[in-house]
C-alpha cells in the first residue's frame, strides 16, 4: 500500500500515540522517525510548515498532520483492518462529536486542573468535572466507546485514559475517581489493560519523570 | 418517507450559515427553528445539551451538533454534489484547512478586531501569518474546493461577509487586496455566489452587533 512514515516525538506525546495506535490497529507497517522538537527536521518542516508540529504521517511522499485528521485517513486508505470509525453516518457523525468534544474542551481543562495555578486552576477542575461527567454519561453501558471493541473515540482519549492519571498523580489533583465517575474509571481499566492498548502506550516510569519536571 | 430536516439556529450564528449553505448547495428541504441565544429554548437544551450551541441538524428527529461534524454528515447522507473531495489525502487536507480555520484563522482575527493600539498592532502579526497559508491554497483554484464552492469553501464562509464588516468597524484592512489578491478575490467570488448570497443576514444588523461587540470586549480590558 506505499511507504508510509510517520514523524513522532520521543515517546511521550498522545497526538503521536494515537496514529501508532491506528497504525497498528490495521496492521500497517510503518518507519517512525524520532523528531527532537527543539530541533525540527527538514522533513517536518516540509509537511507540517503550518504547525510544525508531530505526528506527520508521510505517505508514499505526502504529509497530513493533526492526529484525528491522520486517523480518519488512516481508516479511510486501509479498508482490510478493523474500521475505525463506526460505517453509518449518524454513528460517524456522534463519534466525531465525542472526539471533537475530547480534544476541545477534556485535554484542556483536565490538563490545566493539574497543571495550573491559582484561580486558572480552580476554574479548570471546575471545568474538567462538568466535562468528564458528559464522558461519564457516554461511557455508561458500553464496553468501550467506539462498543465491543476499542474505536475512534477510544483513540481520542488515550490522554484522558493513561495520560491523565499518571500526570494526576505527579502533580497530586485527583480528578477520576471511581466513587465520582465509576463508568469512567472502568473503562480507563478495561483501556489500559487491553492486550492491544497496552502494548502500544508509552511506560508509565517514563511519562512519571516527564511530567515530574513540567 | 421523506426525510424531515430541520435547523435550529440564530439569525446571525456564521457556523449555522455554513449548515444553511450547504443544505443550499445539495438541494435540501429543511425547516428553520430560530433561536434566541439568550433564551434559549428547551428543545436546543435537548438536543445539545453539551454545549447548548447552535447549529443543531435535527435529521428524522435525531440531532447532530457542531458545524463542522454536521457538514460532513451532510456530505455523508446526500452524495451530490459533494463538499469534500473523494481522495484520501485530499479529504484529509480538506479537514485540515477547515480545522486551521476555527482554530487559527478565526481568533487571530478576533483578536485583531477586539483590541486596539499597541495590542491590536501585535495582533496583526499572526493573522497576517495565517492569512498567507490561505494564500497559498488559493493557487491556481477558483475556491478552495477547486472550480466548485466545497466544505473548506463553507468552513472559510465567515470571511465572506464578516471580514468587510470587521473592517468597516474598526476602520482598518484585514484582507488587503494588494497583500492577498487571491484571497480577496476569493471573498467577491464566495459572497456574490447565487447560492451563497441568498443568505447573508442583514448587514446594518451585523455591523450593529459586532460594534457592539468590540465596544463590550474593549470594556473588559484593564
Amino acid at each position: 500500500m506505499g511507504e508510509v512514515k510517520l514523524l513522532g516525538g520521543l515517546g511521550f506525546s498522545p497526538y503521536v500515540n494515537r496514529v501508532e495506535m491506528a497504525l497498528k490497529l490495521k496492521g500497517v507497517e510503518y518507519e517512525p522517525i524520532a523528531e527532537d522538537v527543539k530541533n525540527k527536521s527538514p522533513l517536518l518542516l516540509q509537511h507540517n510548515p503550518v504547525h510544525k508540529k508531530v505526528p506527520v504521517l508521510i505517505h508514499n511522499g505526502k504529509g497530513i498532520a493533526e492526529s484525528l485528521i491522520i486517523v480518519e485517513y488512516i481508516d479511510q486508505v486501509w479498508q482490510e483492518g478493523p474500521p475505525i470509525l463506526p460505517k453509518d453516518p449518524y454513528q460517524r457523525a456522534m463519534t466525531r462529536f465525542w472526539a471533537k468534544f475530547i480534544d476541545e474542551k477534556c485535554i484542556i481543562a483536565t490538563w490545566k486542573a493539574c497543571c495550573s495555578t491559582g484561580e486558572e486552576q480552580e476554574k479548570s477542575k471546575e471545568e474538567s468535572m462538568e466535562a468528564l461527567k458528559f464522558l461519564e454519561d457516554e461511557i455508561k453501558g458500553k464496553k468501550f466507546f467506539g462498543g465491543e471493541n476499542i474505536g475512534f473515540v477510544d483513540i481520542a482519549a488515550n490522554f484522558i485514559g493513561y495520560w491523565l492519571p499518571i500526570i494526576s498523580e505527579v502533580k497530586g489533583v485527583q480528578l477520576i475517581t471511581e466513587e465520582k465517575f465509576p463508568n469512567l474509571w472502568r473503562w480507563m481499566n478495561d483501556y489500559c489493560n487491553d492486550n492491544f492498548v497496552k502494548g502500544i502506550l508509552p511506560s508509565k516510569d517514563a511519562l512519571v519523570e516527564r511530567f515530574k519536571s513540567k | 418517507m421523506a426525510d424531515d430536516l430541520k435547523l435550529l439556529r440564530t439569525w446571525s450564528s456564521p457556523y449555522a450559515l455554513r449548515v444553511v449553505h450547504a443544505l443550499k448547495i445539495k438541494g435540501l428541504e429543511y425547516e428553520t427553528v430560530l433561536e434566541d441565544i439568550t433564551r434559549k429554548s428547551a428543545s436546543l437544551l435537548e438536543y445539545n445539551p453539551l454545549h447548548k450551541k447552535v447549529p443543531v441538524l435535527l435529521h428524522n428527529g435525531r440531532p447532530v451538533c457542531e458545524s463542522l461534524v454536521i457538514l460532513e454528515y451532510i456530505d455523508d447522507v446526500y452524495k451530490q454534489p459533494p463538499l469534500l473531495p473523494q481522495d484520501p489525502h485530499e479529504k484529509a487536507m480538506a479537514r485540515f484547512w477547515a480545522q486551521f480555520g476555527d482554530d487559527k484563522v478565526m481568533p487571530s482575527t478576533w483578536r485583531v478586531f477586539t483590541s486596539e493600539g499597541k495590542d491590536q498592532e501585535e495582533a496583526i502579526g499572526p493573522l497576517t501569518e495565517n492569512l498567507k497559508f490561505l494564500e497559498e491554497q488559493l493557487k491556481g483554484k477558483s475556491f478552495f474546493g477547486g472550480e466548485a464552492i466545497g466544505y473548506v469553501d463553507l468552513a472559510f464562509g465567515w470571511m465572506g461577509n464578516l471580514i468587510s464588516i470587521l473592517e468597516e468597524i474598526i476602520d482598518l484592512k484585514l484582507v488587503d487586496a494588494e497583500k492577498f489578491p487571491l484571497l480577496s478575490a476569493w471573498i467577491n467570488k464566495f459572497s456574490d455566489d447565487p447560492v451563497i448570497k441568498a443568505f447573508w443576514p442583514p448587514r446594518d444588523k451585523m455591523v450593529e452587533k459586532f460594534k457592539a461587540m468590540r465596544e463590550h470586549f474593549l470594556k473588559q480590558v484593564p
